[in-house]
């Protein structure tokens, strides 16, 4: 008969692990070398890293950095090493960099003798762009950090109104009017609400700023700006480009989307027959369509459905339109969020008597977007990426420009170069996203 | 599980029934696509008084809870709570949701608050409450249901049983004068039932008026004034707590208590 009965007298101390399992030997020991297989392995890929890196580096750093064009870098690369392969020749950046940024923007865009004007030395070069981005930075900052001074969102609320004065230049009195279409609807909203009641209210206060956009924006920015003339000096469209360009077309598109796929997750939701139908066949519509078609829509038919005469601005058109596409991703991608929700959450906030409104706002909506944050930015990074596309109808994004370089006989037949460049700037920037969001993820982890 | 795991001799002298009908159901009917869950009901609930709805699963109890505030839409009959008749009007839905407090099975408090701002927000969205005063009632809460330490965690950070006390707590902390409970213990460890039911207790001896489906027998038979038996969608059997289970009528009952005291 065995003896089962134990009784533990002394309860054991925690203990140091082996000195084989923690630091840098134990974890080389462990990944790299854990058996006569992985030895082998890890050996061949080190040799492997060592040739790409030895190419890899000596290309990009023993370089030519000064040359006026391709055949001249050359000749230096020859002079140099001998031969003129293997080496870059960032002398094409270092020659056409503004270029790449900024387009053909003009550094300074000014009939003579007006603010902002020619090089008189009160501006710096490619200021209206430059400030245009500074202020980017501080209208996001206070949205993607909540340490930053709340009160730098008043320039986040100003920032897409002075924006495009900034960029296109023209009368101040479009953007401010533009604005005060906010300001009608919100009126609107508060001063009919108790006659006409909730429904009447708020397509009140959707529907008259409509108006005041689409017919008489125009007339009083033109009436008040020959009463009180502020503007500064335009800059066509067409004159866009660079990074610029690709950063504005991301930007916007990025901004606009997630509020507007937001509205199109809830209706698609919703139960109301009208508004599930129409948010379901945009978004179905939208994203059966690849966005190159949607682009040569917004460039090409686009003019034969306006009346003849219209100005209706091309990158206005291109913004709208990759806007739209991303929104139908948008939407999808928070419609999973949503899906994800335990059910119980909703009833949660049912039972508390919080409205639809405020259990979206307050319940769902934090939660669901926090559950879609890797979604969200990777359509993000999709969009930024996907604004090289406008170059298929002219515009001259990056790539665009590239083409056009080469169009110089001066750098004729150089791609690498500019190539590598091109997907630097845009890998910095899509890295950056993705950083945030997975410092946001981590921020946002509460516990369950 | 026959007998309630509590040690505590309970106050039943704030424990009265008053005649003001809290609730009222009258033929109440609700399907499920084609299927009859819940089949002609009638229950009137005055003030005060605190009833266990008991029955096999999938016999409707929760779903008959449910109703009252309206997470589930009854087909036909008249539900009136408080004088205000539930209609698919979302004004009355929302005044009767605010008056009557729910605790579920799990919980369902929001994880991405903190316990504090858990017990706030229906106060401050809802009743307007500033934000001070509404953070002073969620601690006199917290403190009821013995967890005011808790209040900056979030209810990731908790165990079962004190998330159910802070659901409890939320509740309370607008001011409801009706409570519903839809199995509230069914999800937790024994050691925590007891944590529950204890402040669950302590509600009724303030003479809340509780509807509460659970399978704790033994919380029935101290604490409830009367227990309904619900079987196939409908109320077999309803009455003062020592009748109920000394001396049931119907064999559905005997069955069921059978089952459920038999070990």
């Amino acid at each position: 008969m065995s003896d089962v009965s134990f009784v533990r007298t002394e309860m054991l101390p925690q203990q140091e692990p082996p000195g084989s399992s923690v630091g840098i030997v134990g974890w080389a020991r462990a990944n790299l070398f854990d058996g006569v297989t992985n030895s082998v392995l890890t050996i061949i890929s080190l040799i492997l890293v060592y040739f790409v890196l030895e190419g890899l580096l000596s290309w990009t750093f023993q370089s030519v950095w000064n040359a006026s064009s391709l055949t001249e870098c050359r000749e230096i690369m020859t002079a140099t090493w001998g031969k003129t392969h293997g080496h870059a020749c960032w002398a094409v950046i270092n020659d056409r960099w503004l270029q790449l940024l900024y387009g053909f923007y003009p550094p300074y865009p000014a009939e003579p003798g007006v603010n902002f004007g020619e090089n008189t030395g009160a501006w710096p070069a490619y200021f209206r762009p430059n400030l245009s981005f500074v202020l980017l930075l501080l209208a996001v900052a206070p949205v993607l950090f909540d340490k930053v001074p709340r009160k730098l969102l008043i320039v986040t609320a100003v920032y897409p109104f002075l924006m495009p004065w900034l960029m296109w230049g023209g009368s101040i009195w479009g953007p401010v009017m533009a604005a005060a279409g906010f300001g009608i609807g919100f009126l609107a909203y508060r001063l009919l609400t108790p006659v006409i009641g909730g429904l009447g209210g708020i397509i009140a206060a959707i529907a008259l700023p409509v108006i005041w956009w689409l017919f008489l924006v125009g007339i009083v920015a033109a009436g008040l700006e020959s009463v009180v003339s502020i503007s500064i000096p335009e800059v066509e469209s067409r004159k866009f480009g660079g990074f610029m360009l690709s950063i504005l077309i991301g930007v916007v598109a990025i901004g606009c989307s997630l509020p507007i796929g937001i509205v199109l997750a809830l209706g698609r939701q919703s139960d109301l027959m009208i508004v599930k139908t129409l948010c379901v066949g945009f978004i179905e519509f939208i994203r059966g369509v690849p966005l190159i078609t949607l682009l040569f829509v917004a460039s090409v038919l686009l003019n034969v459905f306006l009346p003849p005469g219209t100005q209706f601005d091309i990158i206005l058109r291109v913004l709208i339109m990759v806007t739209l596409f991303a929104s139908a991703y948008m939407a999808e991608v928070v419609r999973g969020g949503l899906a994800a929700l335990p059910k119980g959450q909703y009833e949660g906030a049912d039972s508390l008597g919080l409205n639809y409104w405020q259990a979206q706002r307050l319940i769902i909506m934090p939660q669901a977007l926090k559950i879609s944050i890797p979604g969200i930015v990777s359509t993000f990074i999709g969009v930024f990426k996907d604004t090289t596309l406008v170059s298929i109808i002219g515009l001259l994004d990056p790539l665009g420009l590239s083409n056009a370089i080469r169009a110089d006989a001066a750098w004729n037949g150089i791609y690498w170069e500019l190539f590598a460049f091109i997907a630097f700037l845009f890998f910095v920037f899509c890295f950056g996203m993705s950083r945030y969001s997975m410092y946001l993820e981590r921020k946002l982890h509460k516990g369950h | 599980m026959s007998e309630l795991m509590t040690d505590r001799q309970i106050d039943r002298s704030k424990m009265q029934v008053s005649d003001e009908v809290a609730i009222e159901i009258r033929n109440m009917n609700k399907w499920y696509g084609s299927f009859h869950v819940l089949r002609d009901i009638n229950l009137n609930v005055n003030e005060g008084e605190r009833i266990v709805i008991a029955g096999p699963s999938g016999s409707g109890k929760s779903t008959l809870i449910r109703c009252i505030n309206r997470l589930e839409e009854h087909q036909s009959g008249d539900i009136i709570v408080d004088g205000t008749e539930l209609s698919s009007d979302l004004k009355n839905i929302d005044k009767i949701r605010s008056e009557v407090g729910m605790c579920f099975q799990h919980f369902n408090l929001f994880p991405h608050l903190t316990i504090l701002e858990n017990c706030t927000l229906a106060p401050i969205w809802v009743r307007k409450t500033p934000r001070k005063e509404a953070e002073e009632t969620a601690m006199h809460f917290l403190e009821k249901v013995k967890i005011p330490e808790q209040a900056d965690k979030y209810p990731g950070q908790l165990s079962g049983g004190q998330q159910q006390r802070v659901a409890i707590a939320r509740s309370l902390c607008m001011k409801p004068r009706i409570m519903l409970f839809d199995e509230p213990t069914s999800a937790l460890d024994p050691e925590m039932i007891k944590e529950v039911l204890d402040t669950m207790i302590e509600l009724a001896e303030e003479g809340m008026t509780m509807l509460c489906v659970t399978h704790e027998m033994g919380f029935a038979r101290q604490v409830a004034n009367r227990v309904i038996f619900m079987d196939q969608g409908q109320i077999v059997e309803q009455n003062e707590p020592e009748e109920f289970f000394n001396n049931p009528k119907s064999e559905r009952t005997k069955l069921f208590l059978s089952q459920i005291l038999g070990h």
